[in-house]
């Protein structure tokens, strides 16, 4: 029974969220005069020494919490619906390297549940049984897409559609609540932003729906239909699903529609606070790391880039506590 | 049928010490778990944490007192062992009380215990709080250890 409970992981994990970054500490952060002070201020929280560069505070942060994650769950991979689009980024990388021959070094990321020699190793050789079985389907279709049209969008489409598929599966599967929203919002999220840059692009019908990754709390033929009509029809179909708070972000930037997801996942999962027991405490403490690792990357950019304090905000994300 | 007796008043005995019994092994493993968690991250916690995974081990106590109570009364533990199938039910039924509502109140009352835990991780100002929102199911543990122990010395009174 215990088991299932995640008794110990979930309140030794209290005491980790105390040290997680809140809105006054964002708001202090997006108010310093300089990257540097930003810097220090972070310093200050643990967050890295004044000689690493940003990247490589913000991927040790990444780190610390899968770390951490390794101690508390015996078997990381109940957790691998948060790392297929590394996954994923990573297949996409790797055909892309081995179709054009050129390289790939720092695209790679490190963060994904299989390790990314083993993907490129598969591609290069072009066998794909060392991948998961869905996966292996995907990488093939691609790599043929790109070898024979060099089409580099539409080997991106077919694999980040495979991408958002793998992930609602996976949340289905998982069998937890929040899990399985986390995924649905996903899926659901890059939909309406695929539709909205097809809209844009004023794409052909058959290229949306091939783009489109099914979900539950969206009709994505309807939502076809209205992305080859435009963004207001797009923005009018919306209107009848739980989306329909989204569609004046929608219709102001991609980023603003980017940060109302995550302020909603980060909504979703705050009840898991008060959650003495699952696994959902658990992912929702991998969210809120993964959500203050964004803000924080976008603050240290534009404080690099001298950008004002009033476009920050803008963009800076709700915290978790 | 005298012998069917003192099989149903033992029978209830043992249910007693061990419906409760169970009930408290789960609930202190469980809260036990969380204290675990606790004190990884914070040590000095050990003395305070340990008081809150105790909590559900009580059940386990008063099932034993009440096995011990009715075992002193039946006669197994000296005495004369002879009664009645009717009293023997009686004895039987007197012991179920303990042992259900121990076994249920032990769990639930951990479940609390694990959650207090958590809060007293995230405010740790809070641990006289924390201590009486688990204690409130004990209440009910109290309330049954009473109506057992109540009912096994009165049916000991009676002539059936």
């Amino acid at each position: 029974m215990s088991e299932n409970l995640y008794t110990f992981a979930v309140t030794r994990l209290r005491s980790k969220e105390l040290e997680l970054l809140n809105g006054p500490f964002i708001d202090q952060l997006i108010g310093c005069k300089t990257h540097e002070d930003c810097r220090r201020l972070l310093g200050e929280k643990g967050w890295g020494k004044p000689e690493e560069s940003d990247e490589e505070v913000l991927r040790a942060q990444r780190q610390k919490t899968w770390e951490l994650m390794g101690e508390l769950v015996d078997d990381l991979s109940v957790f691998d619906v948060f790392l297929y689009p590394a996954d994923y980024h990573n297949l996409k990388t790797a055909i892309k390297m081995v179709c054009t021959g050129a390289s790939a070094e720092g695209v790679f990321v490190e963060s994904g549940s299989i390790p990314r020699e083993v993907i490129v190793q598969a591609v290069e050789e072009h066998d794909y049984s060392p991948l998961p079985e869905e996966m292996r389907q995907a990488a093939e279709k691609a790599f043929r897409v790109l070898l024979h049209t060099h089409d580099g969008q539409l080997c991106d489409i077919l694999l980040d559609r495979a991408a958002l598929c793998a992930t609602l599966k996976a949340g289905k599967a998982s069998g937890n609540e929040l899990i399985a929203g986390y995924a649905e919002r996903t899926v659901a999220a890059a939909d309406i932003k695929t539709a909205v840059r097809c809209a844009g692009m004023k794409k052909k019908k058959s290229f949306v729906q091939d783009a489109l990754a099914p979900c539950d709390s969206l009709d994505v033929s309807a939502l076809a239909d209205a992305a080859i009509k435009g963004i207001d029809a797009i923005c009018e179909y919306l209107q009848y699903t739980p989306y329909a708070d989204a569609i004046e972000q929608l219709r102001e930037s991609p980023s603003a529609f980017e940060r109302w997801c995550d302020n909603l996942i980060i909504r979703e999962i705050r009840p898991q606070l008060h959650n003495p027991f699952t696994i959902g405490p658990l992912c929702a403490y991998i969210l809120a790391r993964e959500n203050e690792i964004k803000t924080v990357r976008i603050i240290l950019a534009g404080k690099r880039n001298g950008l004002s304090e009033e476009f920050l905000r803008e963009r800076a994300r709700e915290m978790y506590v | 049928m005298s012998s069917l007796g003192i099989a149903f008043a033992l029978l209830g005995a043992a249910l007693a010490a061990l419906l409760a019994g169970i009930g408290s092994a789960i609930g202190v493993g469980m809260a036990g778990e969380a204290a675990a968690g606790a004190i990884t991250e914070e040590p000095g916690r050990f003395g305070k944490v340990l008081i809150l995974q105790l909590l559900p081990g009580t059940q386990g106590i008063y099932g034993l007192l009440i096995a011990f109570i009715t075992l002193t009364q039946i006669g197994i533990m000296g005495g004369s062992a002879e009664m009645s199938l009717a009293k023997g039910l009686l004895y039987f039924c007197a012991c179920l009380p303990m042992g259900f509502v121990g076994l249920w109140s032990a769990i639930r009352q951990a479940r609390a215990s694990v959650a207090s835990i958590g809060m007293f991780c995230k405010r740790p100002e809070t641990f006289g709080k924390a201590i009486i929102l688990p204690a409130m199911v004990e209440t009910y543990a109290i309330l049954a250890l009473l109506i057992s122990i109540l009912s096994i010395f009165g049916i000991g009174g009676l002539n059936i």
